[in-house]
C-alpha cells in the first residue's frame, strides 16, 4: 500500500499491487514455495488485466506448479474464471474460450498462463496455432527456466550451463549445453502479432505496464515474465526479486516491447553489471566457480548477455 | 427434406442445423468432407454466430473444443484414425471436465501400416475415455443420432462420439431426410451450459485430485455413463415421436424372435448383414437374426443380455480387434452371455478396409468353422511373409 | 435393382457421374446409392464408383461386382482395370470412344461407343464426359430419364456449366436412341 508522504506525490506512479483495492486474482493460501517467482508474477498480471478490465477476465492454465499449488480439491486460490485442461494445449483451449465469447459477443478478454516447460517445448504447436490466427488471446509465459513442477528437468529455455536434473555437470559436461533452447519472444514476433513483451518480477512497474497494455489489444498478444525459482535455481527464497533485479541488470534478461514483429521500445540498463554477480547467488551455476571449475567458464554466459545489450540496445557493453 | 446427399454433407447440414457456437477442423481423411461442408454454411451465412477455426493439428481441434464449451457455448469437431490418438490426452480430459462436446468420428483404422480405409480400430481405442460412443448404421442414423447427441450430451455433461464409418457412409450418396430448422430448435433448444466463464460464474474448472478424493470423481463418472442408458433410451423416444424415425437408441433387434444365430455388429455393416440374414432365412432351416448394437459406451449389458438369451448361437461380426488377445465386441458380449450356455463366435472383418461381401458372410453364418476367425483372410500373403527374411520367426503359421 | 460401375480415371468425374446418376434415379422416386471405390485422391490415377439404383431401401454396401452395366469414361483402364468382370450376360457396357472397340467376350453384351470427351469439349470446353455418358447411358438402358439427368446436373451444377452439359448431355442422348 503506497504512502501519502512528498515522493508518492508525484502523479499516482503506484502499482496494482501496491493498492488496497488489489483484486487477489490468485489470492492468498495457495501452496506455492516460499518465495515462488511464478504466483508473484502470476498474481501481478492477473490483478493488472483485472482491474484493466474491471474484472472482465477469463484464464486458461496449462498443467504445471502454477495449477498445483493453485487448485487442490476441494480448495482453490482463484477469484477469476478459470480452466485448466492440460500440459500442451493452453493456448489452443484459451483460442476455444475467444472463440466461444466471440459468438456470443461478449467482451471478456482472455489469458492464457503456463511456464516454460508449458510454453517453449510441449505447448509450443498450440502456441504458434494460436499466433497465426491472430486469436484474441493474452499468453502469458512465466520463465523459470526449467520443470521445476516435476523436479527441475531441463527445458528449451534452459540457460546454457544451468545445472538442472537431466544436465547435471560432470567432468567434460558443464550443465546445460551452450546453444541450445529458444527465443520464444522472437519466434512470436516471426508470427507477426500485434504485441510482444518481455517483463520480469524484478521490475513490476514494467510488468503491469505492459500487462495492461496487451490485455486491451485484439488479436494475439505474448508476454514472457522472468520469475525466479528458489527450488530450481538453488538460492534463499528471500531473494528471489533481487536474482530477477540482477538478471535484467546484466543483460541476461532484456526488457523490450515489440509491435507487429518489430522491437519498439526497450529498458535501458542504468548501470550494466557483470553476469558473474547473477550467476554466483545461485547453486544452478556452482560449478561454474568452485575450486574445479574451468576459470572463466561463465564467460560465455556473458557473451549471450552482451548479445542482448547489444541486440535490444540496453546500454554500453561493459563487461567483455 | 428428403434429399440425396454424400453422408459428409448430410452429415454438414445436421449438424448446422444444431447451430453449434464453436467448430473446429483440422483434416484428417475420410472426415474432411464434413468440416468442409460446416465451414461452407458458416461462409454462406446459412449457421449464424459460429465461429469456424481451422487449427493446426487435432490435438489443437479438441482443445478449442475443450475451451469453448468451458465458456458455455454449443461446440463440435471431427476426426478419425490418428487424428483421433494424437488428440487422446485431451479425449479423457474433454469428458472429466464434464464438457458435452459432440465429436463425428469418421472410423479409420490405425498404422502403422498407413492405412487410410474404414475399421474400428480407432473408436476401440478411446472406448474407456469416458465418452459416450454411438454408432450409425446407415447415413440417416448418422444424421438423427448427430441431433440427439447434443441433447444426450448437455443433458448429462458428458461428450459423445458419433462414429460414423469412414469412406463407407462418409462417401457414400444415399437419400437422407435433413429436418427442418424450426423442428430440430424445438428438439434441441438452446444451449444453457452449467457453467460460462464469465464474472457471475466464477468457476475453477479441471482441479488437482489427490488419492483422497480421486476414486470417487471416477465412480461419478462412472455413474453418469450408466445413467446415460436412461437418457440416450428417452432420447430416442422423443426423436421417435418428433421427427417419426426409429433412430438410435441402446440397440435395435431385427428378426430376433424365436432365431436360433443372432449376428451382432455395430455400423454401416450391419445393412450387409441384414441382406445376409434375409437370404439364409428364405432358403434354409435355420432361423437368424440380428442385433445392432447402437450405444457401444455406455454398454448395454441388461438389454443385450435381454435380446440375446434366447439364441442357441451368437456371432459378433467385428472391425477391431485386440492383438494377441481377440475380438473386443465379442468378449464384452461373451461376458454378458456367461452362464447361458450360447456359443459366441467371433468373425474379424473389414480390416483396413477389406471388402466384407454378403456371400462371404452368408458362408460364415451358416457354418462357422472356428470360434475366433478373419473373415477372408489371405493365407497366400502371410505365407509370402513368413518366407521373408525381414519377419520374425519364432513361431509358425 | 440395378447395379451400375463406371470406371475411369481421377479427374474425368467418374464420382460425380455416379452421384448424378443416383440424384437422377432419386428424383424419380427411387432408391439409390452411389459411392468411390475409396482411396487417396490423385489425378490420372484409375478410379472405379458404383451406383445402384432400387425401388425398395437399399442395405448392402459391398462394392458391386455384377453389374447391369459399366460405363467407361476412359478406355484405356479396360483392360488393367478389368472393366467387363462380373457383367450381367445382355449387360450394358457404355464406352467413351469416338471409335468403335471390339471385344471378344464369352458373353453377349450390349455396347454403345461414343465420343463423349469430344462432346465435352465441343460443347462445354473440358474434357470431362460425365454428364455426355449419363445422356447417352439414358437412352441406352432407359433405367432414368433423361429429363432426370438434365435435373441432376443442374442440381450438381449452376450457371453456364450447367447449360452447356445438360446441352451436351441431351445431344448424346439423342445420337444413342439414333444410333440404335
Amino acid at each position: 500500500m503506497s504512502s501519502l508522504t512528498m515522493g508518492n506525490r508525484f502523479g499516482r506512479n503506484t502499482t496494482v499491487q501496491s493498492e488496497n483495492n488489489r483484486p487477489n486474482s490468485l489470492t492468498s493460501g495457495h501452496r506455492a514455495c516460499q518465495g515462488c517467482g511464478e504466483a508473484l508474477a502470476a498474481r501481478c498480471s492477473l490483478d493488472a488485466a483485472y482491474i484493466e478490465t474491471k474484472g472482465n477476465i477469463a484464464v486458461v492454465n496449462a498443467t504445471g506448479c502454477l495449477e498445483v499449488f493453485s487448485c487442490a480439491y476441494p480448495e482453490n486460490s482463484w477469484n477469476i474464471p478459470w480452466v485448466h485442461s492440460l500440459f500442451g494445449n493452453a493456448a489452443a483451449v484459451a483460442s476455444g474460450v475467444a472463440a466461444a465469447f466471440k459468438s456470443q459477443k461478449k467482451d471478456i478478454r482472455v489469458i492464457a498462463q503456463g511456464g516454460d516447460g508449458g510454453t517453449t517445448d510441449i505447448g509450443m504447436a498450440c502456441l504458434s496455432g494460436m499466433f497465426e490466427r491472430n486469436d484474441d488471446v493474452l499468453y502469458i509465459c512465466y520463465d523459470n527456466e526449467a520443470y521445476m513442477n516435476t523436479g527441475v528437468q531441463r527445458s528449451s529455455a534452459t540457460l546454457t550451463f544451468a545445472r538442472t536434473a537431466t544436465t547435471l555437470p560432470n567432468g567434460q559436461y558443464m550443465g546445460n549445453d551452450i546453444r541450445t533452447g529458444k527465443n520464444v519472444p522472437e519466434i512470436a514476433m516471426a508470427h507477426g502479432i500485434p504485441y510482444v513483451a518481455s517483463a520480469s518480477i524484478g521490475d513490476i512497474h514494467d510488468l503491469e505496464k505492459k500487462v495492461k497494455k496487451a490485455i486491451h489489444i485484439k488479436g494475439a498478444k505474448y508476454i514472457q515474465i522472468h520469475s525466479p525459482c528458489p527450488l530450481g535455481w538453488g538460492y534463499p527464497t528471500e531473494n528471489t526479486i533481487q536474482l530477477a533485479k540482477l538478471a535484467i541488470k546484466c543483460g541476461l534478461y532484456p526488457l523490450f516491447e515489440a509491435e507487429n514483429g518489430v522491437v519498439v521500445n526497450s529498458t535501458a540498463i542504468d548501470n550494466i553489471i557483470s553476469v558473474e554477480s547473477y550467476l554466483k547467488g545461485q547453486k544452478r551455476f556452482a560449478h561454474l566457480f568452485g575450486k574445479n571449475a574451468q576459470v572463466n567458464s561463465w564467460k560465455v554466459i556473458q557473451e549471450l548477455a552482451n548479445n542482448h545489450i547489444r541486440k535490444y540496445k540496453l546500454g554500453e557493453v561493459v563487461y567483455e | 427434406m428428403l434429399q440425396q446427399l454424400e453422408g459428409s454433407q448430410a452429415l454438414a447440414k445436421a449438424i448446422a442445423l444444431c447451430r453449434p457456437q464453436v467448430v473446429c477442423a483440422y483434416p484428417i481423411t475420410p472426415q474432411t468432407h464434413i468440416v468442409e461442408g460446416i465451414g461452407e454454411l458458416v461462409r454462406n451465412g446459412t449457421l449464424k454466430n459460429c465461429e469456424f477455426l481451422n487449427v493446426e493439428s487435432e490435438m489443437a481441434a479438441i482443445s478449442v473444443a475443450i475451451g469453448s464449451e468451458a465458456a458455455g457455448v454449443r461446440s463440435y469437431t471431427a476426426t478419425s484414425s490418428q487424428g483421433l490418438l494424437y488428440m487422446m490426452e485431451a479425449v479423457y480430459n474433454a469428458s472429466g471436465l464434464e464438457l458435452p462436446i459432440v465429436m463425428t468420428l469418421g472410423n479409420r483404422t490405425i498404422g502403422s501400416p498407413i492405412n487410410i480405409w474404414n475399421d474400428h480400430s480407432d473408436a476401440m481405442s478411446v472406448r474407456d475415455a469416458g465418452w459416450l460412443m454411438l454408432f450409425a448404421e446407415n447415413n440417416q442414423e448418422a444424421v438423427d443420432l448427430h441431433i440427439q447427441a447434443f441433447k444426450i450430451a448437455e443433458s448429462i455433461k458428458c461428450p459423445v462420439m458419433v462414429c460414423v464409418d469412414g469412406f463407407v457412409l462418409t462417401h457414400a450418396y444415399e437419400q437422407v431426410n435433413i429436418p427442418e430448422q424450426n423442428e430440430v430448435d424445438e428438439f434441441l433448444p438452446k444451449y444453457n451450459p452449467h457453467i460460462s466463464m464469465d464474472k457471475k460464474h466464477s468457476y475453477a474448472i479441471g482441479a488437482m485430485v489427490s488419492p483422497n478424493d480421486f476414486m470417487e470423481v471416477r465412480y461419478l463418472a462412472h455413474k453418469r455413463q450408466l445413467d446415460a442408458l436412461d437418457v440416450i433410451s428417452n432420447v430416442r423416444e422423443e426423436f421417435l415421436s418428433k421427427f417419426n424415425r426409429n433412430s438410435g437408441g441402446l440397440i435395435r433387434g431385427y428378426n430376433i424372435d424365436g432365431a436360433d444365430t443372432v449376428i451382432v455388429a455395430m455400423g454401416s455393416v450391419l445393412g450387409t448383414i441384414k441382406d445376409a440374414v434375409d437370404n439364409l432365412n428364405a432358403s434354409g432351416n435355420e432361423k437368424f437374426g440380428v442385433l445392432s448394437i447402437i450405444s457401444y459406451r455406455p454398454f448395454p449389458q441388461n438389454e443385450i443380455k435381454k435380446a440375446l438369451n434366447q439364441a442357441k448361437r451368437v456371432i459378433v461380426v467385428e472391425k477391431a480387434f485386440a492383438l494377441g488377445k481377440g475380438g473386443i465386441l465379442s468378449q464384452e458380449i461373451e461376458l454378458v452371455l456367461k452362464g447361458l450356455n450360447i456359443d459366441v463366435i467371433s468373425i474379424i472383418a473389414g480390416i483396413g478396409g477389406r471388402i466384407i461381401t454378403k456371400q462371404m458372410l452368408m458362408e460364415c453364418f451358416e457354418n462357422p468353422k472356428d470360434k475366433f476367425q478373419f473373415l477372408g483372410l489371405n493365407r497366400a500373403t502371410i505365407e509370402k511373409e513368413y518366407q521373408s527374411p525381414c519377419i520374425s520367426k519364432v513361431g509358425k503359421e | 435393382m440395378f447395379q451400375v460401375r463406371l470406371h475411369g480415371r481421377g479427374g474425368q468425374g467418374v464420382v460425380t457421374a455416379a452421384e448424378m446418376l443416383s440424384i437422377s434415379a432419386f428424383l424419380e422416386g427411387k432408391h439409390a446409392q452411389a459411392f468411390p471405390s475409396f482411396g487417396s485422391e490423385r489425378m490420372g490415377a484409375p478410379v472405379q464408383a458404383f451406383c445402384r439404383i432400387s425401388e425398395n431401401e437399399i442395405r448392402s454396401r459391398e462394392p458391386i461386382m455384377n453389374p447391369d452395366a459399366v460405363i467407361i469414361l476412359d478406355r484405356t483402364v479396360i483392360e488393367p482395370a478389368n472393366a467387363f468382370s462380373g457383367l450381367k450376360e445382355n449387360g450394358y457396357a457404355l464406352i467413351n470412344s469416338s471409335t468403335k472397340i471390339n471385344v471378344s467376350l464369352s458373353k453377349s453384351l450390349k455396347i454403345k461407343c461414343i465420343g463423349a470427351t469430344e462432346i465435352a469439349l465441343d460443347l462445354v470446353g473440358r474434357p470431362i464426359p460425365n454428364a455426355v455418358l449419363l445422356g447417352s447411358f439414358s437412352a441406352l438402358t432407359n433405367i432414368i430419364k433423361i429429363d432426370s439427368v438434365i435435373k441432376a446436373i443442374n442440381t450438381k451444377f449452376s450457371g453456364s456449366i450447367a447449360e452447356k452439359n445438360v446441352k451436351a448431355a441431351q445431344i448424346a442422348y439423342e445420337q444413342t436412341l439414333g444410333g440404335m
